[in-house]
């Protein structure tokens, strides 16, 4: 029987595993932006010394694993299994940075929702009793992004005012059945909601539907109250996913508005960055989460939170062949005390 | 949640996209577009002067204008004019050029076969297709009614 299930969709762990260590990497633009301060690492060329950005995407991968690994001083062979995903075709980047890491690997597709997507299933192996310590990691590169779903670096057209920018950057975060928080203690994992959007530049209103009903979800299988909450954090709706979120969510009777951060509005400062709506891409939570929202939960700053990454699960050939946007949204609730 | 109804929400999502400025983009497309052709009427000016027919001159200025697009995507200089003109930099056939040239330039980490060759033409290629299309179609109606 399923016990630790609660409600719906939501898993309530009976042995909270910890984040004990996290570690992120951005690139330059990242770390001109107003989160500068909370990253590990701040890239001074976003190729970060290899021939190709597929190739520098799985380096800040494996870094950050490293650097995450060194916070806390494990070596790899204590490490039982890692959860790992990006946005390239195959999940390649993932892939290469765990034939170089050699532990155990999960290859995860979840689009710009795979670092929730990672702690949630990183979570219930722990939790399950099957592993001591997993590595949950997720990256995606602005250049590597731009080359698979849109045009050419080079190439003089104007971007869609809806339109996103694509995080460059990698974030990793270590889950052990021992250590003293922050807890990943529920994890609620969202249905496909496809809201019809078929416009590539507008991802946030393809995702915004996916992020409510997972959060209307979450609080009716747990029963929380939003002020049970210092912040609820979406993955990367940025500006025009926000304000849909918000819509959609005082209409089902729950109001954000105080409590509710979007890590794509966090990482960059979209006036003075031209980023138009705002940053996106599974390195968008994972660096947001792993550097700042981290450093917030281990001083306390914050008790509570609830993280829902958000993907938008097409590809190149669903758009042109006309398909709309699938969105998805999982949400993981994090914990600083489970007395 | 409740069911979405997705033409409503489509329209909804309408209203929340922020609105191009027209004015803007135009005057700017204008004002740089038309830089880059009055440097064409130059080059023009400048061949005939010196003798040049005017077929030869077409030619030449076409080679040089190309030059200049691909040169300066080269140097990644072309995609912040076209950030900043639109239709300005896209139309002329400096635009055309950066076009070529900007994949050719992305996809060299594949190869010169399947990246640089076969990539070149992935945004001019529907360019030329439909262009010398509609230039067959055109001439065979020019030479069915007024022959």
């Amino acid at each position: 029987m399923a016990i630790k299930k609660m409600g719906n969709q939501t898993v309530k762990f009976s042995n909270p595993p910890s984040i004990i260590s996290t570690a992120s990497i951005v690139g330059p633009k990242e770390g001109e932006g107003p989160l500068k301060d909370y990253f590990d690492i701040v890239l001074e060329d976003d190729l970060y010394g290899e021939s190709t950005w597929e190739k520098s995407e799985s380096k800040l991968q494996k870094k950050s694993v490293n650097n995450a690994l060194n916070k806390a001083s494990l070596s790899l062979s204590e490490i039982d299994y890692i959860f790992g995903g990006d946005l390239l075709n195959q999940i390649i980047a993932s892939g290469y940075s765990a034939r170089d890491l050699q532990i155990p690997f999960f290859g995860l597709y979840g689009a710009c929702s795979t670092m929730a997507e990672s702690l949630s299933l990183g979570a219930m192996i722990v939790d399950g009793g099957y592993a001591d310590k997993v590595v949950c990691v997720t990256s995606s590169h602005f250049s590597s992004a731009e080359r698979q779903y849109r045009f050419p670096l080079e190439l003089g057209n104007q971007r869609s005012l809806s339109a996103q920018w694509t995080v460059t950057g990698a974030g990793a975060s270590i889950l052990s059945s021992n250590g003293n928080g922050p807890y990943i203690t529920h994890v609620t994992t969202g249905k496909i909601i496809d809201p019809g959007i078929k416009d590539v530049f507008n991802m946030g209103a393809a995702m915004a539907p996916a992020a409510v009903d997972t959060i209307i979800t979450h609080f009716n299988d747990t029963g929380f109250a939003i002020d049970d909450y210092d912040y609820i954090v979406t993955g990367d709706l940025a500006a025009i996913g926000k304000d849909i979120l918000l819509d959609m969510t005082k209409e089902e009777g729950l109001d954000l508005t105080e409590k509710y951060k979007d890590c794509g509005l966090e990482i960059f400062d979209n006036e003075k960055q031209d980023t138009h709506a705002g940053g996106s891409g599974c390195g968008c939570s994972a660096t947001v989460f792993n550097g700042y929202l981290y450093n917030l939960l281990i001083n306390r700053k914050i008790n509570r939170i609830l993280l829902v990454a958000t993907g938008a699960l097409h590809s190149p050939t669903s758009t042109q062949q006309g398909e709309s946007i699938p969105g998805i949204a999982h949400a993981v609730s994090i914990c600083t005390n489970i007395s | 949640m409740k069911n979405i109804n997705i033409k409503d929400y489509s329209k909804y999502v309408d209203e929340k996209i922020p609105k191009t400025n027209y004015f803007k983009n135009s005057f700017r497309a204008f004002i740089v577009g038309g830089l880059i052709c009055t440097l064409g009427q130059g080059i023009t000016n400048y061949f005939n002067s010196i003798g040049l027919n005017n077929e030869e001159v077409s030619t030449v200025t076409a080679i040089i204008l190309v030059f200049l697009g691909a040169f300066f995507t080269g140097l990644g200089l072309y995609d912040k004019l076209g950030k900043f003109a639109g239709g300005g930099s896209i139309v002329p056939i400096t635009g055309f050029a950066n076009s070529i040239v900007s994949p050719a330039m992305e996809y060299k980490k594949e190869g010169y076969v399947l990246g640089v060759s076969a990539k070149m033409f992935s945004i001019a290629g529907p360019v030329l297709v439909y262009g010398y299309g509609s230039a067959v179609i055109y001439g065979l109606l020019y030479f069915l009614f007024t022959k």
